[in-house]
């Protein structure tokens, strides 16, 4: 039975790029794109660009009031209500990196941050370096086959010591949810900060950080139907103080003078710089958009495509698929095949997956892979996409066979 | 400029190509044809950094040219490396600064297939062999 997305056609560059004989299946990198998006970056281009906080000019005013109104929309999004703050960063690295600086202060040598063996890069190595300027410890918590932090393991590994956690919601390799409300009890009942990492998770249904009630939460614009270049942190009103000035200049300043200087308390005071302003109004209108859907309808659409997408791998012979992934996305690899050659031939074919090591090195590198395959899914994906993808690969195998 | 036999051979049996299928046989027949390296010889040391994967290089001189000899674990990738060895082969370490990786590439109607990760690759493997012909 045919798999339809009812909103396909809400996104143009779905069309132009089947004209082009493209298959898209690399969601989990970057998603295509609503009209509404594409619309509201038209309106603020051709109707009066202008800066944010500064200006009292006319242009000035409306540019801030969507800006502003978009930091509304993020928190709606998030069900964030009034218990904390919507900081707009560059991008979730870039958030991430912000915690990791804004933080350092609150570590002293001996401390331990804890992390887990499945993080993206972004999510690792700001994390990593802090521990190195600090002399902390780096504490990674085990996954299981499955591909899910291991619970028992963390209940041992977060210890009094334990300084911060920091995890992802949605693995981006092995498509699997983490526990993340018993490993973010684990870290509150040792007095631990926690920060999530979001940006795959953000993407698959709706999270609300006041039930997680994690310190942090970070997720980037553009995995969510968004404009790059845009990160959003949300961090709770208790855990902001905390949060000290990392990058300087712009209107994050309260009063300055030549050997001294105060700032703005969360949000301004961590926007430093002009904003991505474009792409601030831009997410706004991404989640109006998305807010308008039937949660449900979506959900269920995802959740159908992706179960046809793990059954039609696990059908075949010789395909391994890591861990048992929940949504979103499917990583496998073929036994007797590199991946980059499956790679080469699906790309020949039009079918734009991703393969290599997915900015995860160490979490393949203890998979003992070089790399592997990922297709991964968006709302607009429909089961032509993955008839499209397993014609390609059957072609491809036996051409490598 | 004339080029080495092998690099006409390679251009006469990849020019009248059509279609990916075609095109990814002869790729990997002409990755099969390169000599197997051991265990031993996929060192660090003729390890090639910055390909996607792993790509194996050595050289040598004689009589003024040189030779190289490389491997990969991908089989596509090795047969792009055998066309790259097809066209640099025999070259003295003056000829080889002037060879240009992509326009070769072009010539062969690779051009589109290479993604610019993969010429990033191709190009390490060339700057490699650069770096041996200067030591």
């Amino acid at each position: 039975m045919p798999l339809f997305s009812p909103w396909r056609a809400d996104f143009p560059a779905i069309a132009a790029l089947q004209r082009q004989g493209q298959t898209y299946l690399d969601n989990a990198a970057t998603t295509q794109k609503p009209q509404a998006l594409v619309d509201a970056l038209s309106h603020y281009y051709t109707n009066g660009a202008a800066n944010v906080h500064r200006a009292q000019h006319l242009p000035g005013a409306h540019a801030t009031q969507a800006f502003e109104d978009s930091r509304l929309k993020a928190a709606h999004w998030l069900n964030a209500g009034d218990s904390g703050q919507i900081i707009f960063t560059h991008g979730a690295t870039s958030a991430l990196n912000l915690l990791a600086y804004g933080l350092e202060h609150e570590c002293t040598a001996g401390d331990e941050i804890v992390i887990s063996a499945l993080e993206h890069h972004a999510n690792l190595l700001p994390w990593q370096q802090l521990a190195q300027r600090r002399n902390l410890k780096l504490v990674v918590l085990p996954i299981d086959a499955q591909g899910v932090i291991d619970i028992e393991a963390a209940a041992t590994l977060i210890n009094p010591r334990t300084r911060l956690l920091a995890v992802s919601q949605l693995s981006n390799v092995l498509g699997t949810w983490q526990p993340l409300q018993r490993l973010l009890a684990l870290a509150k009942a040792q007095g631990a900060m926690t920060v999530v990492d979001g940006s795959q998770g953000v993407v698959h249904g709706r999270h609300d950080v006041q039930a997680l009630g994690c310190d942090f939460y970070v997720f980037s614009s553009h995995k969510l139907y968004g404009p790059e270049g845009l990160g959003v942190l949300y961090g709770r009103n208790d855990a902001l103080p905390c949060l000290t000035h990392w990058q300087y200049g712009g209107e994050m300043v309260l009063t300055a003078d030549y050997q001294h200087a105060k700032f703005r308390p969360a949000p301004l005071g961590f926007e430093a710089g002009t904003p991505p302003i474009a792409s601030v109004i831009g997410l706004g209108a991404t989640l109006d958009y998305l807010d308008s859907l039937d949660q449900h309808a979506v959900a269920e659409h995802e959740h159908a495509l992706h179960r046809r997408l793990l059954e039609g791998l696990q059908q075949r012979d010789g395909i391994q698929v890591l861990g048992s992934p929940d949504v979103a996305l499917v990583s496998f690899v073929v036994e007797g095949v590199h991946n980059a050659d499956l790679a080469h031939l699906l790309t020949e074919q039009g079918i734009a997956v991703r393969a290599g090591h997915h900015c995860a090195m160490p979490l393949l590198k203890s998979l003992g892979l070089p790399g592997a395959i990922r297709a991964s899914l968006a709302l607009y994906n429909d089961s032509d996409d993955l008839i499209n993808f397993f014609a390609a690969l059957d072609q491809s195998l036996e051409l490598l066979g | 400029m004339s080029l080495p036999e092998p690099a006409k051979i390679a251009l006469d049996a990849f020019g009248g190509l059509k279609g990916w299928e075609q095109r990814a046989r002869l790729l990997m027949q002409w990755g099969d044809q390169l000599s197997a390296f051991s265990e031993s010889e996929k060192s660090d040391e003729h390890l090639v950094h910055g390909c996607e994967s792993k790509v194996w290089l050595t050289g040598e001189i004689s009589n003024g040219v040189w030779q190289f000899r490389a491997s990969s674990d991908a089989r596509l990738i090795r047969g792009l490396v055998a066309l790259l060895l097809a066209r640099v082969n025999g070259l003295s370490a003056e000829a080889l600064q002037g060879i240009d990786l992509p326009e070769w590439f072009n010539q062969l109607g690779l051009g589109r297939q290479l993604s610019s990760s993969r010429s990033n690759g191709l190009n390490a493997v060339l700057q490699k062999m650069r770096q041996l012909t200067q030591a």
